[in-house]
């Protein structure tokens, strides 16, 4: 496996860089994105709560890989000439901030709606009670599932490989098909991901065992 | 002009006709408590009041501003209207001076340092001035609901509404929550009060109303008097009820 980085090390990191750009401009779109539509899935407004739901619902029941095909092969036929990388990127963002709604939603539906209704009765609008009181609050409820949606996200980013994307998986399956040397590529590749998943996954922990300290003391 | 005014006013839960022809007058530094039994409307009276739930038809005027009118900007009367909550509802991200101060500032658009000064007030107002720095976790029932009195009193309401305030607290917390929403009442807040206070409703209501099934059954000036004598069959019955209990 050692030999394999030695040999392609250069193709690997380049994969490494190219799943990590990916993996990075797609959880901060998806989050964005998915917060805007989970404040429509509760918004008061009707319309609003409609177009979230449909939403959620079409991008989190198709999979991903049809999301991106759809961004790779017809967007630009018809739209605009886009590249692999970022029709998968752009694939990646829809269908996890279709999850990430789903999560945020919950996490502020979990706040109890008495919080809500003080905030209102003391004269706050709204919006001005999602942002002092709500949201605040919310976020603790959503960091764990969160979580776990953008480790998901990193290794859905793989996706790129089916599109000419230049990610880790492209590179592994590059130098798998010409070393035939498939169980050390894949185990480097494996490795590779791992660098990025990892800390993301310690990292919740910690943030789950900080919290639920900061509760106990109270 | 009366401060809050019910003109025929009916409100429906999907099907339910959960208030059924509601007729109330309530002036300027009146206190008025309603009694009923479980489900009769009271809770949903109160929150037509600060615009909680709307009402289906008629009249709702809070200042001369009808609230069932969608001209009417909510936010604004609102701001005029504070309400206490059975399960206190404190702000819980936030401390004790926060909860006190972040309508003042949000709302009002006060600085810090007034909104904090008044807060002060306040805080020895209720009783409670040490705690300005605790959480609501590490308060008592009874500390909380006197925190969120204060906290209604930081947006200086015209009227403060009261749903079941002493419902959810230990018996020997409810006595320090009286005493602190009589001291509101003897400075001329409007105040209207759902409990099951009787002694309360008496010493310091104004006005005793009864409701159920979503009607206003009783409606007296003579609090005393009515719970000597009460006219209805249901309130009769209410009171042998409760007054057994207690
Ligand atoms: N959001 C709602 N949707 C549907 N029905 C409701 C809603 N809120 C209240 N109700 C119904 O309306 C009726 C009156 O409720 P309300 O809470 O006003 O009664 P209440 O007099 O305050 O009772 P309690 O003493 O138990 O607090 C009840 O039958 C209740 O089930
Ligand atoms: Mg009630």
């Amino acid at each position: 496996m050692f030999d394999i980085f030695a040999n392609y090390g250069g193709q690997l990191w380049s994969g490494f860089g190219y799943t990590l750009l990916s993996s990075l401009y797609a959880l901060i779109g998806s989050l964005v994105v998915g917060t805007i539509f989970a404040l429509f899935e509760i918004s008061p407004n009707k319309v609003l709560r409609v177009i979230g739901h449909i939403y959620v619902e079409i991008f989190r029941n198709i999979p991903l890989l049809v999301i991106a095909m759809i961004f790779y092969i017809v967007v630009p036929q018809y739209i605009a000439k886009i590249d692999g990388f970022t029709a998968g990127t752009i694939g990646l963002t829809i269908y996890t901030s279709a999850f990430i709604a789903e999560t945020v939603r919950a996490g502020i539906e979990g706040v109890p709606v008495g919080q809500m209704e003080a905030a209102r009765s003391n004269g706050m609008s709204y919006g001005q009670s999602m942002i002092h009181i709500i949201m605040p609050q919310a976020i603790k409820i959503v960091v764990p599932p969160l979580g776990n949606q953008f480790i998901n996200l990193v290794k859905n980013s793989s996706v790129l490989a089916f599109l000419a994307g230049f990610d880790l998986m492209y590179q592994g399956n590059v130098i798998a098909s010409t070393t035939f040397r498939t169980t050390d590529t894949y185990f480097a590749v494996g490795l590779l991901y791992l660098i990025i998943t990892l800390p993301m996954s310690y990292g919740m922990r910690y943030l789950e065992k900080k919290w639920s300290a900061e509760r106990s003391e109270d | 002009m009366s401060m809050i005014e019910f003109n025929n006013v009916e409100k429906y839960y999907g099907k339910f006709h959960a208030l059924k022809n509601i007729n109330l007058k309530i002036d300027q530094g009146e206190v008025v408590t309603i009694i009923g039994p479980s489900g009769s409307g009271k809770s949903t009276l109160l929150r037509c009041i600060n615009g909680l739930e709307t009402v289906t038809s008629g009249q709702l005027l809070i200042n001369g501003y009808d609230l069932a009118d969608k001209k009417t900007d909510m936010n604004k009367t609102r701001k005029n209207v504070g309400m206490v909550f059975q399960h206190f509802n404190l702000y819980a991200n936030k401390t004790v001076m926060q909860n006190i101060t972040l309508g003042p500032q949000v709302v009002l658009k006060q600085s810090k340092a007034q909104s904090e000064e008044e807060a002060h007030k306040l805080l020895e107002l209720v009783g409670l001035n040490e705690k300005a720095n605790s959480f609501p976790d590490q308060l008592s029932g009874g500390q909380q609901q006197r925190i969120a009195i204060a906290r209604s009193l930081a947006m200086k309401p015209k009227a403060l509404l009261f749903d079941e305030p002493t419902s959810a607290l230990d018996p020997e917390m409810i006595g320090d929550v009286l005493n602190v929403m009589k001291t509101v009442a003897e400075q001329g807040m409007t105040m209207v009060v759902v409990t099951h206070e009787m002694g309360f409703a008496q010493e310091v209501g104004d006005r005793i109303v009864f409701m159920a099934d979503g009607s206003i059954l009783e409606d007296h000036s003579d609090v005393a008097g009515f719970f000597k004598q009460p006219n209805d069959e249901r309130a009769r019955v209410f009171l042998s009820k409760v007054i057994k209990h207690m």
